[in-house]
C-alpha cells in the first residue's frame, strides 16, 4: 500500500470523521442501543448516559482505520477509484480488441471488442484461431521469454478486410498470463485500395464512351460537317455517352464510399417493411413509367434487422431499380419481406427480402457472376438500359458490411427472384 | 482429459502443427492469386519457396502421429483426432502444391493479355475459395461443428463461379487466337482455386466425423464443365439456387 502523495491535498478532517463513523455506525448503534437500555433497566438518570455515548462516538472519530479502510477515503482520492476496478470491466471499457491468454495459448477472457471482430473466443487456443505465421511466431516468442516482442501486422481477411497491428506482453510480474492488443489500421489499407481501385476501374470502363465520343467528334469535324442529320444523330448519341460516363463516375464514387467504410456499427437496426415500402413508394413514378406493376407482400407489423437504414435503401432501391429495368416484360415486380423459417446451422435468426420479377430471367452460367463489378450478361441490352454494371455489385458490399448475403434465383423464360437475408435485431 | 498428460501434450502439439500448416497455406493461397492480378513475379517466387515448409510440417505431422499411435495406442475420440490430424495435414499439403502452381504460372501469364474480366471473376473464386478455408480452419479451432452446413452452400457457389469462368475463357480463346496461351494458363488456375475449395470442404467432413462419429451426409458434385460448349447453343444450365 503506497504512501499518500504528499503533494495531493489530504482530505479535511471532517470528512475522515464521518467516513469513520459511517463505517463503524452498527457497532455505534448497538453500543448506544445497551447503554440506553442499561440506564433505563437501572433506573439511572440520562444523563450520563448521553456522556457516555458521546465518549464512544469520540474515540471511534479519533481512532484510525485499518488498511482496507484506508483506501476507501483517507489517502489520495485520485488512485482509490481505479484500484477498485475489476479488470474485466476495465477491460470491457476498451475499444480496441483485448484478450488474455495463459501460458498454455488458451483464451482466458476476450473484451466485448475482441468478440465482435473474431466471434466467440473462449476457451479456443489462440494457436488455432489465429494461425497466420506471424501471429505464431509472436504468441511463441512472448510465451517463451514472457518478453515484450515487436508488434506485427496481421490481416483477416472474411468477411471484409481488416489490418490489425498486433502488440502481446506478459500482464503484472508472475501472474502467468499474457494479453494481446489488436489495434485497427485498416482504413490506410483501405484508403490505398480505393483508390487503387477507382483509378483502374475509373480509366478502363471510361476509356470505351471516350474513344466513341472521340470518334464522333472527329467524324463531325470531317466528313459530316456539312451533314446536319449526321450532326443530330451523333450529337444525341454523344450525350448519352456522356451521361454514362457521369452515372459510370456517380457509382464509383458510391462504390468507393461504402469500400472506404469498416462493418457496420452493432446496435443501429433498421425495419425492413418500411424500408422497402418506402423504396416502392419512391420508385413508383419510374415503375408506372416503365409499365410496371409493384406488388407487395409485407407484414403489418415492423421486422426488424440490424444495419443501416439509408445503406438497406440504397440496397432496396439498386434492386428494385433493376427488376423494373430488366423485368418490364413482365409487367409486374414483387416485393416481400418475411422473417427466415429456420436459422442456418444453429446461427442468428435471420429475416428476408425479396424482390421477384417476371422478365426474361438470368441464364445460370451468369447468376454466379452478376455481382461481380461491370459483369455483363448482355452488353447490348443492358448498355441500352443505362446499367453502369456496378449496381449489383454495391448491393453485395453493403450486404457483406452487414452480415448479411444476397441469394438469387432464376431460370431463362421465369423472371429473377433477388433475395437479401440480413441477421435479425 | 487424460490420466497420462503427455498424451495431452501430444495431441496439442498436433493440433498447433495443423494450425500453423493451416495458416501457411492460407497465407500461400492469397499471395499467388494477388500475384496473378498483380503480375507480381517476386510474390510468386515467395509462394513456390513457402511450399517446402508446408511440405516437411506434413512429413512431420505424418511421423509424430505415427509415433502417437505406436506408443500410446489411442481409442475412440482419441484415435479419430489422430487419424483426422493426417488426413487434414494431407489436404493442406496439396492447397499449399495447388498454390504453388498457380505461382507458377504467373510468368507465363504476362500482364496486357488477361481479359479484365476474367480477372475479376478469379478474384471472385479465389475469394469463395479463401473464405472457405478460412472458416473450416475456423471450426477446426473452435469445434462448433453445427455451423458446418455453410460449407455445402459455399461449395456450390465455388463450383458454379468455375463453370461460369470455364466458359468466360473458353469464349475469349475463341475470340483472339493470342489468347489461347495466357487462358489455358488461368484455366488451370481457376480449376485449382476450386480444387482448393474442394480441399476445404475434404477438411470440414474430417473435422465433422472427428467430433461426431459421423459423416457429412454426401455431396453433390456440381462441376458441370463437362456440360459447357461452344457456340453457346442455349443449353445452359438452369440457375438453381
Amino acid at each position: 500500500m503506497s504512501d499518500a502523495d504528499p503533494e495531493s491535498a489530504r482530505p479535511g478532517f471532517v470528512r475522515i470523521a464521518a467516513g469513520r463513523l459511517l463505517q463503524q455506525r452498527w457497532v455505534l448503534a448497538a453500543a448506544a442501543v445497551a447503554i440506553l437500555g442499561t440506564t433505563l433497566l437501572s433506573g439511572s438518570p440520562l444523563g450520563p448516559t448521553f456522556a457516555a455515548i458521546a465518549a464512544v462516538a469520540a474515540v471511534a472519530m479519533l481512532v484510525p482505520r485499518g488498511a482496507r479502510a484506508r483506501r476507501h477515503g483517507e489517502t489520495d482520492a485520485d488512485r482509490n477509484p481505479v484500484e477498485r476496478l475489476s479488470a474485466l470491466r476495465l477491460a470491457a471499457a476498451v475499444s480496441d480488441p483485448l484478450v488474455v491468454f495463459d501460458a498454455q495459448a488458451t483464451v482466458v477472457h476476450a473484451n466485448p471488442a475482441a468478440e465482435a471482430a473474431f466471434g466467440s473466443l473462449r476457451g479456443v487456443d489462440l494457436r488455432l484461431r489465429f494461425r497466420a505465421p506471424e501471429m505464431q511466431d509472436l504468441v511463441r516468442r512472448t510465451l517463451d521469454a514472457a518478453t515484450h516482442p515487436a508488434p506485427v501486422e496481421y490481416v483477416e481477411r472474411a468477411p471484409i478486410e481488416r489490418l490489425f497491428r498486433v502488440g502481446a506482453s506478459p500482464v503484472g510480474d508472475g501472474t502467468g498470463l499474457f494479453v494481446l492488443v489488436f489495434r485497427d489500421q485498416s482504413e490506410a489499407r483501405r484508403i490505398d485500395r480505393m483508390r487503387a481501385d477507382f483509378i483502374a476501374n475509373a480509366s478502363h470502363e471510361l476509356r470505351t464512351p471516350l474513344a466513341s465520343i472521340g470518334g464522333f467528334i472527329e467524324t463531325l469535324r470531317g466528313p459530316a460537317r456539312d451533314d446536319p442529320a449526321a450532326r443530330e444523330r451523333f450529337l444525341e448519341i454523344m450525350q448519352t455517352q456522356t451521361e454514362r460516363m457521369a452515372r459510370l463516375i456517380d457509382d464509383l464514387l458510391s462504390l468507393s464510399r461504402l469500400e472506404m467504410k469498416p462493418l457496420v456499427a452493432p446496435g443501429q437496426t433498421a425495419d425492413l417493411v418500411a424500408v422497402v415500402s418506402g423504396v416502392a413508394d419512391a420508385l413508383a413514378g419510374i415503375a408506372a413509367d416503365a409499365g410496371v406493376e409493384i406488388e407487395r407482400h409485407l407484414p403489418a407489423a415492423p421486422v426488424l434487422a440490424a444495419g443501416s437504414r439509408d445503406e438497406l435503401t440504397q440496397v432496396f432501391e439498386n434492386l428494385l431499380q433493376n427488376a423494373i429495368k430488366y423485368g418490364r416484360s413482365g409487367g409486374r415486380v414483387v416485393v416481400s419481406v418475411e422473417r427466415s423459417p429456420v436459422a442456418p446451422g444453429g446461427g442468428r435468426p435471420q429475416v428476408e427480402a425479396t424482390v421477384r420479377d417476371f422478365g426474361p430471367g438470368i441464364a445460370g452460367e451468369h447468376i454466379p457472376r452478376v455481382t461481380e463489378r461491370f459483369y455483363r450478361v448482355d452488353g447490348e441490352a443492358s448498355r441500352a438500359q443505362k446499367g453502369t454494371g456496378l449496381g449489383l455489385a454495391i448491393v453485395k458490399h453493403i450486404l457483406t458490411r452487414h452480415g448479411g448475403r444476397l441469394s438469387i434465383a432464376s431460370a431463362p423464360g421465369e423472371g429473377a427472384a433477388f433475395t437479401v437475408h440480413l441477421p435479425a435485431a | 482429459m487424460h490420466i497420462v498428460t503427455g498424451f495431452d501434450d501430444d495431441l496439442k502439439y498436433l493440433s498447433g502443427r495443423i494450425a500453423a500448416m493451416g495458416g501457411l497455406a492460407e497465407r500461400m493461397v492469397a499471395e499467388s492469386v494477388s500475384a496473378l492480378v498483380h503480375a507480381d513475379e517476386t510474390l510468386a517466387r515467395k509462394v513456390i519457396d513457402d511450399d517446402r515448409l508446408l511440405d516437411e510440417a506434413e512429413r512431420d505431422v505424418d511421423e509424430k502421429a505415427i509415433g502417437i499411435i505406436a506408443r500410446r495406442q489411442p481409442l475412440a475420440a482419441d484415435l479419430r483426432e489422430i487419424i483426422g490430424t493426417i488426413r487434414i495435414s494431407a489436404d493442406l499439403e496439396r492447397v499449399g502444391d495447388l498454390a504453388k502452381n498457380n505461382a507458377k504460372r504467373v510468368v507465363a501469364i504476362t500482364a496486357g493479355q488477361r481479359p479484365a474480366g476474367v480477372v475479376r471473376g478469379m478474384e471472385a473464386l479465389a475469394e469463395l475459395a479463401l473464405g472457405q478455408l478460412k472458416d473450416v480452419l475456423d471450426v477446426y479451432a473452435t469445434r462448433a461443428v453445427a455451423t458446418l452446413a455453410f460449407v455445402r452452400d459455399r461449395d456450390v457457389q465455388i463450383d458454379a463461379v468455375y463453370t461460369s469462368l470455364f466458359r468466360e475463357l473458353l469464349a475469349s480463346m475463341m475470340e483472339d487466337a493470342r489468347n489461347i496461351t495466357p487462358c489455358t494458363h488461368l484455366l488451370f488456375c481457376a480449376k485449382n482455386l476450386e480444387r482448393i475449395g474442394d480441399h476445404a470442404t475434404n477438411i470440414a467432413e474430417t473435422i465433422y466425423y472427428v467430433a461426431t462419429a459421423e459423416q457429412l451426409p454426401e455431396r453433390s458434385r456440381q462441376d458441370d464443365s463437362h456440360k459447357v460448349t461452344l457456340p453457346a447453343s442455349a443449353t445452359g444450365r438452369q440457375g438453381e439456387r
